[in-house]
Order: C-alpha cells, then structure tokens, then sequence
C-alpha cells in the first residue's frame, strides 16, 4: 500500500511538471487554455490523492475548489475574454521554443538539486512533492517572463498558482485556513487581472503588454 | 563445459535466425492491417519474402562512377543490423551473445549503419541521395541523444546498462508505476518511428521527392543490393519492437537455460507482441498525417525533452 499511494502520487505529481512544461510550448491560444484546464484537472487529482493517504478530508474540499474554479470557471472565463477581445490566435513568445524549453528543464535541474539537500530529513513523499511543486512554480515564472501576451501571462500565473497549492497539500499540517484563502486570493487576482486586462485593452487596442512599455516612454 | 556452451551457441544462433526469418512477416503484417483500416484488401502478408526473392534473383545495376563502398554499404548495413538484433532479448534473456555488448553497443550499431548508408547515399553524387543523406542526418542528430537519454533513465533505473538485466530488473515486482518509465517509453516510441522511417515523419511508401528520406538515400540501389538494404529495414523494425517490448512488456520473456518448453512459450508471447505491436502501429500510421520536414525536429525535440525529463525525475524518485 506504502509503495502504491507513493507511486501514484509521483506519477500525478510528474505529469503536473510534464503540462507545465507543456504549457510552455503551446502556440494556440485556445489550445493553452485547454491544457491549462488539464493543469488543473491533474492538480485537483493529486490533491485528492494526498487528501486520501494522509487521511485529511479537508483536502478533498481543496481539491473541489481547484476542480470547479480553475478546470472549469477561470479556462471558460479566459476563453470568453479571448473571444470578446478578439485577440490574435497566436501567441508571441519573446524567446524562441527551443531556448524556453531547455530553460524549463534546466529549472527542473535546479530546483531538484535545491530541493534534495534541503529535505533531507523529511520523508520521502514529502521530498519529491516539494521538488516537484518547485518546478511547477518556477516554469510558470519562466512562462510569465517569457510571453508578450497578456491573457498567456495569467494562464502563467495561475499555473504557479497551482504549484504553490501542491506543495501546500504535500505538507502535512498544512491549515486549511490557509489553503482557503490562498485559493480566494487567487481568484480575486483573477479578477483584479481580468479588470486590469479591459482597461489596458480599451486604452491601447491591445494586449500585448510592450505597448504598456511604449506608453511610459521606455521603448520607442 | 563445452556441451553446455555449445547448447547455449545453438539457441543464440537459432534467435538469429528466427528473427531473420520472421523480420519480413511483421512489416507484411503492419502493411497488410493498413490496407485493412483504409478498406483496402491489400497483399498477403507473405509478399515481402516474394518481394525480397524477387530482388535477390534480379540483376543488379551500378552507377558508372560507384566506388567500392556503394557496392559494400548494403552489407555493412545488414550486418551491422542483424548483430544488433541478436543483442535483445526476443524470447529469451541472457543468451551469449547478449552479455558482450549492451545498449549502448546497440545505438553504436545502429548508428554505424545509419552512417554507412548516408555515405552510400552520396558516393554516386545524385543530388536525391545527398538530400535524403542530409535528411537522415538531421533526423539522427536528434533521435540519437534522445534514444541515449533513454538508455541512461533505463540503466540507472536497473543498474546495469545490460538489456538482459533491464528486462529482468523490469519483470521484478519493485518497479512500480513510474512517471519516469512512461516518460521514457513515449520517448523511445517517437524515437522507433523516427529512426524506422515511419509515417509521422517518413513514408515507407511513398516515392514523392518532396517527402523522401530512406528511400531517397536508395533509390539507386537495385538487385541483391536493394534486397540486403531492405531486409535490413524490416530486421531494424523487428529490433525495435522487441526492445520496446522487452523493456517495457517484458512478461513471458524466457531466462537462459530454462530448456527448450520454457523458449518456446517464450517464442509464443515474443510473436503475439510483435503482432500487437504491428497493429498498434498501423493504427497509429493511419491517424496521423506526415509532417513536414522541417517539424521532424520539433517531434524528436519532445522526445528528447521527455528523457531528459525522465532522467531528472528519476532523481527525486524512491530508492535512487
């Protein structure tokens, strides 16, 4: 049983880092938001799994609240945005595929190698948990840092959201209280970011965010 | 001593043949459940001996200025390909010849002919074989790391960089589900649909210039030279799926020594993957669309992404 709830918590845990290295690649905008809605699917699957071996019901219901809101809710909402602000199918990267990926692995390489000296007491479910929620929330940086767009930038954001709440969960002990309030915090980011998104779009007739740069003066 | 080793020589040798024999029967298989899937009645699955019969009986026609290497590439490759195959584990783990050589000794034969054949390809200067030679090579420059980070996830899973003991290692009850191992086995599939030319990224099939890679690279050969060049296509097709199949399928796999009831279960289980595995491969030919060449590196960048990531992985896992 042991060897089980372990393997099927790397697995879930694996394919998290495998989507968010898969959200770096996406070209299509609808297409990153379907494998954001997937993120999230897999995260509300692995939170369950932790919520049953280590008997915690209250993860079931962080588990729900990942499933409702950022599966179903916050992918639909973008995709409505998307649609309503007719923004430009494609997404514009400002490094190439090929340099962003090697960088994504090389911050899976490093947050490992940060990861193994530090929990070298813990055990070992709780080890490769925090490694794994490291570099989820790492790639999601690297994908905020290297995306022009703005709606690609939030699905960035909320896909480090995501690695924030999985190692939340791995951490026995955690309060719920502040699960709670970290998964409302994030929505109310979603909804501050959305707001922000029809103000900048009004303003410049875009989203692409280096027209906010040209605006301060900063780039000609 | 020597009955014992002479034994063990016998079943090594009848591997070698067996999978000799059986190399055309698996790609008249995939070709025959294609035509089946587009509704086609399709040839026999025997038609590839006949084809190969046909080449061998044929008259073989050299290019003016061919070297001597056009004439011994076709042999290098066949050799080169059927020692590799009798380094995996078919039916049965730890034969003799198995223990002298690993995976990596593999990917170097492999390699080798790849490299022998891109060379026969523009000894003659036509510009189709300088073309599907470059073609190859940019298709191998990705799918050879790749098939190496595999064999490194695999070898450090099992400790030993042996294919017998990878498929023993994997036949133990303490593998477990693995991300890793899923990671690799997607890796290794993309990695065996590149480098066997099929339908994602080369079409066996088809002779339009645009899309040509293999048959590019031969298309001057004629005669008992096709017929070799050939036949070390299909070998390579066969070595494919066993290794897939014994690392990652590996039940039903006889051990050395177990006697001859033991080796022919162990043939059995080895047939019905390999038909299996020809038929998850004609479906997989028909769903999908060939790509254009220049997204070829694209997909074999994924697979190399994935064991890369597999490796890392590997690292944070249990008992490593």
């Amino acid at each position: 049983m042991q060897g089980l709830s372990y393997d099927v918590a790397h697995l879930l845990a694996g394919l998290l880092v495998l989507l968010s290295l898969m959200l770096l690649y996406q070209d299509r905008m609808y297409a990153l938001l379907r494998f954001f809605a997937a993120h999230a699917l897999v995260l509300a699957l692995a939170v369950a799994w932790q919520a049953y071996i280590q008997d915690a019901p209250h993860l079931y219901i962080t588990a729900l609240i990942a499933l409702v809101f950022k599966a179903v809710i916050i992918p639909g909402a973008l995709h409505r945005i998307v649609q309503r602000l007719g923004i430009h199918k494609t997404i514009e990267t400002v490094v190439g595929v090929g340099p962003t990926i090697m960088l994504g692995i090389a911050l899976i390489a490093l947050s490992i190698l940060v990861m193994r000296p530090v929990t070298e007491q813990a055990d070992v479910l709780t080890r490769e948990d925090l490694a794994f929620a490291l570099s989820v929330l790492l790639l999601g940086l690297l994908m905020m840092v290297t995306r022009r767009n703005a709606v690609s930038q939030i699905v960035g954001f909320m896909s480090l959201e995501n690695g924030l709440i999985l190692a939340a969960t791995g951490a026995k002990g955690m309060p719920f209280v502040v699960e709670i309030s970290i998964a409302f915090s994030v929505v109310i980011a979603f909804i501050v970011i959305g707001i922000f998104l029809f103000r900048i779009r009004e303003r410049f007739d875009t989203v692409d965010v280096a027209a906010l740069d040209r605006s301060r003066g900063e780039r000609p | 001593m020597i009955g014992d080793l002479a034994a063990q020589l016998g079943v090594q040798l009848g591997q070698m043949t067996l999978v000799l024999i059986l190399a055309p029967l698996l790609l008249g298989w995939v070709r025959r459940i294609k035509a089946r899937l587009l509704r086609r009645r399709g040839p026999s699955i025997w038609q590839p001996y006949r084809d190969l019969l046909r080449l061998i009986r044929k008259e073989a026609v050299l290019a003016e200025n061919a070297s001597w290497l056009f004439r011994a590439v076709p042999y290098i490759v066949f050799a080169a390909i059927w020692v590799a195959a009798a380094l995996v584990p078919t039916f049965a783990t730890g034969l003799l010849f198995s223990w002298s050589a690993d995976m990596i000794a593999i990917v170097a034969l492999l390699g080798t002919a790849r490299f022998f054949l891109a060379l026969a390809g523009m000894d003659i200067g036509t510009s189709f074989g300088g073309l599907g030679a470059s073609r190859e090579m940019m298709i191998a420059s990705v799918a050879e790391p790749a098939m190496i980070m595999v064999v490194f996830t695999l070898s450090l899973l099992a400790g030993s960089t042996q294919l017998s003991s990878v498929a023993e290692v994997m036949q133990g009850a303490n593998v477990g589900l693995r991300v890793s191992l899923a990671l690799a086995l997607v890796a290794l599939v993309i990695v065996a649909i590149a480098e066997n030319g099929r339908i994602p990224v080369d079409n066996p099939a088809t002779h339009l210039e645009l899309t040509m890679v293999h048959e590019a690279m031969v298309l001057e050969y004629s005669g008992r030279h096709l017929a070799m060049i050939e036949f070390a296509a299909a070998l390579k097709l066969v070595l494919y799926t066993s290794l897939i199949a014994c690392v990652f399928v590996p039940w039903g796999l006889a051990a050395a020594g177990e006697g001859a009831v033991a080796y022919l279960g162990g043939i059995g289980s080895w047939m019905l993957k390999m038909f299996a595995g020809g038929v998850l491969l004609a479906v997989f030919e028909t769903s999908v669309a060939k790509m254009r060449v220049f997204r070829v590196p694209e997909f074999l960048g994924a697979a190399l992404m994935l064991g890369l990531l597999a490796m890392l992985l590997l690292f944070v896992s249990r008992g490593l």
